[in-house]
């Protein structure tokens, strides 16, 4: 597992074995493919960008060339144990609506995104006065995908609002997890795992 | 019983096939070509479905025209479908002309069927195949693979015989032909019908009406390209000369192209059998037997699917693709997509392709 993106890492080590999981976003497959080599997973992508898609399902993964916004509509309500959603959240049009759909269809939900309110971000914004560029969020304002910045305290509120408890969390910053506490200010980038009340 | 018929190769004689229309074939022949060797278990069969034109000749040298396999670039030892794992299996579609049963073949009163031979539709065509796989002991096929009209039949073996198939590849296709397909399909039958040699289709002991058949093929070849396609091919070059004629000789490239294309196939094609498989396909609509939801022709399978369309094809468009794409995971099947790039429209599917070959040789394993 070595391999994986740190917040992909979180999340791998959570799903059992033998589960069903949908990656929206799932890029090349990385996690997926880890979870059905080691652990059985039942595992399905949807993925924007065709090149990826292509690199996906040339490696044998079930991948649909799809847009989070438009097509998850189309899935069973509960037809999977987990649907994930990383480093997605911030590049999608209605994130509410994408994360409605996440719960709708996942038994379970993981999403992973950059904190907009890391300190570095917050700093870059405060003394600078410019739109922040940093080691997650490498894209300046214009050409960014991250159309949504969101922040773990924004993140809270929304999944509170869609009636989603946060089962767990786990909060990143480097490479490494970092504590709870202050974590708005403190971490890089968050992973939480909500289900539906 | 299974017979070398010169051009049509080997030929199965299947017995009766009954017929969506009510009707029943009574003497079913399949002409077929296979690649590689059944294993012992049988279980590394490959059907290839072929579109509306072709023939049985997937990956092996055509004996009418001399031409090397309509799809050499995806089948053969090492290659996306490899015949050195898989026993590769494609048969001439019924009511085609090149050994299957059809308006050419001969009816029980010794003369050929033309227009009395029944009407069919892509599941007769499914059927068929399916006795086809009966005869060689055959119980479940490793995948069914197939591009345009070959599509079709891949997703109406699944409809058919869900039990009988690991894996689906759909390419260029869709669940149901569209208006706009239908219409150029029209174009052609009427050209082959205004042609006064085709005499209600009672033409084999005179001349075929090969102008008709000739104008259904240029309208149709059209349609497998792109305007993108055409222009970067030919643009508005002149052929074989420097300035317009001021007459109605093909003085542009495009148009002496267009009609190579009509005459080539009236040499390999016979204009009944155009009548008969445009209609199978514009009768497609693997919705409609459950009432317009196509989610429900998939319901429970468990086949694996593979789904390919090219940005350029307006014949058979990605919107089509993702048609059946979302029915299949409405139905929770498991299902691969994606849209490829590429500047030559539907034929794009037979073309040599990297990145078509990837993705094939990946899912299927």
């Amino acid at each position: 597992m070595t391999s994986l993106r740190p917040d992909l890492r979180v999340i791998a080590k959570q799903v059992p074995h033998g589960a069903s999981l949908l990656d929206i976003g799932c890029g090349e497959g990385a996690l997926m493919a880890n979870l059905k080599a080691d652990k059985a997973v039942r595992a399905r992508g949807l993925e924007l960008d065709p090149a990826n898609v292509a690199a996906a399902v040339g490696k044998g993964l079930s991948v649909v060339q799809g847009d989070a916004d438009t097509d998850l509509g189309n899935y069973m309500t509960g037809s999977f144990d987990y649907a994930v959603l990383s480093q997605t959240l911030q590049t999608v049009h209605r994130p509410d609506l994408v994360l409605s759909e996440l719960l709708r269809i996942g038994q379970r939900a993981f999403v992973s995104f950059p904190n907009f309110a890391h300190w570095r971000v917050r700093a870059s914004l405060m003394f600078g006065g410019r739109m922040p560029v940093t080691r997650l969020l490498p894209e300046r304002w214009y050409d960014t995908p991250n159309i949504h910045h969101v922040t773990i305290a924004d993140f809270r509120a929304m999944a509170d609002e869609l009636g989603a408890s946060i089962e767990q969390q786990w909060f990143l910053s480097g490479d490494s997890s970092t504590a709870a506490t202050a974590a708005n200010l403190l971490a890089e980038h968050a992973v939480f795992l909500l289900k539906k009340h | 019983m299974n017979g070398d018929r010169g051009a049509a190769g080997t030929v199965a004689s299947l017995g009766e096939l009954g017929l969506d229309s009510g009707e029943t074939l009574p003497a079913l022949d399949v002409a077929y070509e296979t690649y590689g060797t059944l294993n012992e278990d049988r279980s590394n069969a490959v059907l290839i479905c072929h579109a509306l034109t072709m023939d049985q000749y997937a990956a092996s040298t055509h004996p009418v025209t001399g031409k090397p396999g309509w799809w050499l670039g995806m089948i053969g030892p090492g290659k996306p479908i490899d015949t050195n794992r898989a026993f590769v299996i494609c048969s001439n579609v019924l009511g085609s002309c090149l050994g299957t049963s059809g308006p050419t073949s001969m009816a029980p009163d010794g003369a050929p069927w033309a227009m009395r031979f029944p009407v069919i539709t892509i599941a007769d065509m499914v059927r068929a195949q399916a006795k086809l796989i009966d005869h060689l002991g055959i119980d479940r096929l490793h995948a069914v693979v197939g591009g345009s009209m070959g599509g079709m039949q891949v997703l109406n073996w699944d409809a058919l015989y869900p039990e009988r198939l690991d894996n689906a590849v759909v390419i260029a296709s869709a669940a149901r032909h569209s208006a706009q397909n239908i219409a150029f399909h029209e174009v052609g039958r009427q050209a082959i019908m205004a042609d006064p040699n085709w005499n209600g289709g009672d033409y084999h002991r005179g001349e075929a009406p090969s102008a008709g058949l000739a104008v259904a093929r240029m309208a149709a070849h059209i349609t497998y390209l792109s305007e993108a396609g055409l222009t970067e091919k030919f643009g508005r070059r002149l052929q074989d000369r420097d300035a317009k004629s001021f007459g109605f000789d093909a003085d542009f490239q495009v148009e002496s192209y267009l009609r190579h294309q009509g005459i080539a196939f009236v040499d390999r094609f016979d204009a009944n059998s155009y009548l008969y498989i445009t209609r199978a396909m514009d009768y497609f609509d693997l919705a409609e037997a459950h009432g317009g939801k196509l989610a429900a022709a998939f319901e429970g399978t468990s086949t694996r699917f593979c789904v390919v369309s090219f940005d350029t094809d307006w014949l058979y468009p990605t919107s089509e693709s993702r048609e059946i794409v979302h029915a299949l995971n409405a139905a929770g099947a498991e299902v691969s997509f994606v849209e490829l790039s590429s500047p030559f429209g539907h034929d794009a599917f037979l073309l040599e392709s990297p990145e078509l070959n990837r993705i094939v040789a990946g899912f299927l394993g």
